[in-house]
């Protein structure tokens, strides 16, 4: 085991992956230069040269597109999009394209192709640099969305990303780049669809992504100093969303907030909370919560920005409702 | 070389676009094919041409109008009816219809549904060629002059011009953008003048001249194929029949009919037999048979989209995800 941070995780799972299989081209803006501006392609130039890596021009159309032709044509594309709000600039490659290109040919095409992109707030970049958008692709059939909350997951979901041959949204979390934690040594991969239980508890079940699973374990530290037990679910991947565990959790603790960074309406919460209605209505004591952003583009103030992104103490104020 | 042999391919094969979209027009009227169908007839001569100078190892990318570019491809026109029909036999099992007929064992990388929609994925292609496998292959990429006002146009060729990839982008004028003539919507008279914004030899040629076509595609593919770039070809055309499928407009609406008119007597297929006629490389007979044959595999083609089976009910939810096989 070694102690890496998250964007050295993306890194050694892309690295990886491109020594075990020549097929994969790389290519997004500024990724040749320095790594890109997180550096997480940095040392791919110098290893792979300039035909498995290229800098693109910002041109976020092309990117995609280009990415999907080539994955068509039996190269696997990984994508890269500098801030997750670029990719409206290329939302029909996304949608039109990539999601839809296998079922409208009934099923003869295959697309290799991964877009990684970073999204959130958290680092005063205003309301165009920090959206999470992970519910717009999980509402579009034939697109897998993946929001690893740290190294590990990072390393071993993405290595599954690159071998999948359907479209991947895989999304990053700015804020999250420099945190670390333990990587295994050897080679691994973490199949989609498997929630992670990053602690067990049996008062109240609370589901939590990307950058809020480490404000849910906050929250879940002080709820413990007050007695209270929480469980806490990272889904890790939403769509394939992991159903069994989250059902089977609230099944246990009968009470369950949902926690996510993106937006209040139609976010990802609303259909975990119906997925819990249907699946264990019968075993809820108290309607089920959920904490997330304000339903206002993300401000650039420092002060409104730590306003608007759900904290640990909103988080125990939540659990707090549904006890 | 355009030889007797060559035109003769090229002759029967705009003759079979031609014939398709006729007999498909019928079935559209019988309420067999739904939605929208864009129709091809008039500009065969660009596809047909395309298609004789191709490899199958090289890729196309074709448009919402790609009946034709099917065809040229290798498409085999009873599969494609069936797709028509939506039925499970089709290209694409029924799931994709007219503008989505695909055939990657060909080469053919699909219709598409969304104007300029080709474009980005010919890209990519050309950097799988290219930049990846290393190979002479290169890429055709169909598009109306309407896409050229799409911003995935100026992505798609800056990008190839800036990596020098393998595409031809082949742009067929045709005038109108749905009910809008170029005269209202296109900075240009003539698109290929904006290849000079992306540094790429730009051309423009007559669509209905089979011979101009040969030539001025050919070069540019060779072009390609040595590893200069990317080309801007622009072939001059019109589109019979309007829009789509009973585009009443189109005949004395937003285009007058002394235009339809005059473009009519520039038919590529007319021009093509006469020439072959008088300079003696295919007697009268000859076409007549072709023309036989090829209303005969239309014929074909129908019924065996009409016989052909509906999917089935558990085909709505297949074909979403790529799932590896156990």
């Amino acid at each position: 085991m070694a102690v890496i941070r998250y964007s050295q995780a993306i890194r050694d799972a892309i690295a990886e992956e491109m020594r075990r299989d020549k097929d994969i081209f790389v290519m997004g803006e500024d990724v040749e230069t320095m790594g890109g501006v997180f550096a997480c392609t940095k040392g791919i130039l110098e290893e792979f040269g300039h035909d498995r890596i290229r800098n693109t021009p910002i041109s976020e159309a092309i990117i995609v597109g280009a990415g999907i032709g080539g994955a068509l044509t039996g190269t696997k594309m990984l994508v890269e999009i500098q801030y997750v709000d670029f990719i409206l600039h290329a939302m029909d490659q996304v949608i039109n394209q990539a999601a839809k290109v296998r079922y409208m040919t009934g099923g003869k095409a295959q697309v290799p192709l991964v877009i990684r992109a970073q999204q959130g707030s958290g680092r005063g970049n205003g309301a165009q640099h920090s959206q999470n958008l992970e519910a717009i692709f999980c509402h579009m059939p034939g697109l897998k969305v993946v929001m690893p909350s740290n190294p590990y997951d990072a390393k071993g979901l993405l290595k599954t990303a690159i071998r999948d041959n359907n479209p991947v949204m895989f999304f990053e979390h700015k804020v999250l780049y420099n945190t670390t934690g333990e990587v295994p040594d050897g080679q691994y991969t973490i199949p989609f669809g498997k929630a992670d239980i990053k602690r067990e508890g049996k008062d109240v079940t609370i589901v939590a992504t990307s950058w809020m699973v480490l404000k849910a374990m906050e929250a879940a530290k002080m709820l413990e100093e007050q007695g209270i037990d929480a469980e806490v679910i990272d889904p890790r991947t939403l769509v394939p969303l992991d159903k069994e565990t989250i059902v089977n959790s609230v099944k246990k603790t009968g009470r369950a907030v949902i926690v996510h960074e993106a937006h209040r309406v139609c976010g990802i919460g609303a259909e975990i909370a119906f997925v819990i209605s249907e699946l264990a209505f019968d075993y809820l004591d108290a309607p089920v919560e959920r904490v997330t952003s304000a339903q206002t583009p993300t401000p650039y103030s420092k002060k409104l920005e730590q306003l608007t992104v759900p904290s640990p103490e909103r988080i125990v104020a939540a659990v707090k409702e549904v006890l | 070389m355009l030889d007797k042999k060559s035109l003769l391919r090229i002759y029967e094969q705009m003759l079979r676009m031609r014939l398709f979209e006729l007999k498909a027009t019928e079935l559209f009227g019988q309420g067999l094919v739904t939605g929208s169908m864009h129709l091809y007839i008039g500009q065969e001569a660009i596809a047909a041409t395309t298609g004789e100078l191709l490899r199958i190892t090289d890729t196309i990318t074709s448009t919402h109008r790609g009946h034709g570019h099917c065809i040229a491809k290798g498409g085999k026109t009873n599969r494609m009816m069936a797709e028509l029909l939506g039925r499970k036999t089709g290209y694409c099992s029924g799931k994709g219809g007219s503008m989505h007929l695909a055939d990657f064992t060909m080469g053919n990388l699909g219709a598409n549904g969304m104007v300029g929609g080709g474009l980005a994925i010919s890209v990519g292609a050309a950097i799988t060629n290219a930049v990846m496998k290393k190979n002479d292959s290169v890429t055709i990429c169909f598009f109306g002059e309407g896409a050229t006002n799409e911003g995935v146009f100026h992505e798609s060729l800056n990008l190839a011009s800036v990596w020098k990839l393998p595409v031809i982008f082949l742009c067929e004028n045709n005038l109108y953008q749905v009910f809008t003539s170029v005269k209202e919507s296109l900075s240009v008279e003539d698109v290929s003048v904006r290849a000079t914004s992306y540094n790429m030899p730009g051309i423009t040629c007559d669509g209905n001249d089979v011979f101009e076509l040969y030539e001025v595609l050919g070069k540019a593919i060779e072009r390609a194929r040595k590893g200069e770039g990317p080309t801007l070809l622009e072939a001059k055309t019109y589109r019979w029949e309007g829009h789509y499928t009973g585009d009443g407009y189109a005949k004395g609406g937003y285009r007058s009919l002394e235009e339809l008119e005059g473009w009519k007597t520039k038919d590529p297929i007319t021009r093509l037999a006469k020439y072959m006629t008088e300079n003696k490389m295919a007697t009268s007979g000859l076409l007549d048979k072709i023309y036989a044959d090829l209303k005969d595999e239309m014929e074909k083609a129908a019924q065996f989209a009409i016989e052909s089976p509906w999917p089935d009910d558990e085909d709505l939810y297949k074909d979403v995800f790529y799932v590896r096989e156990a």
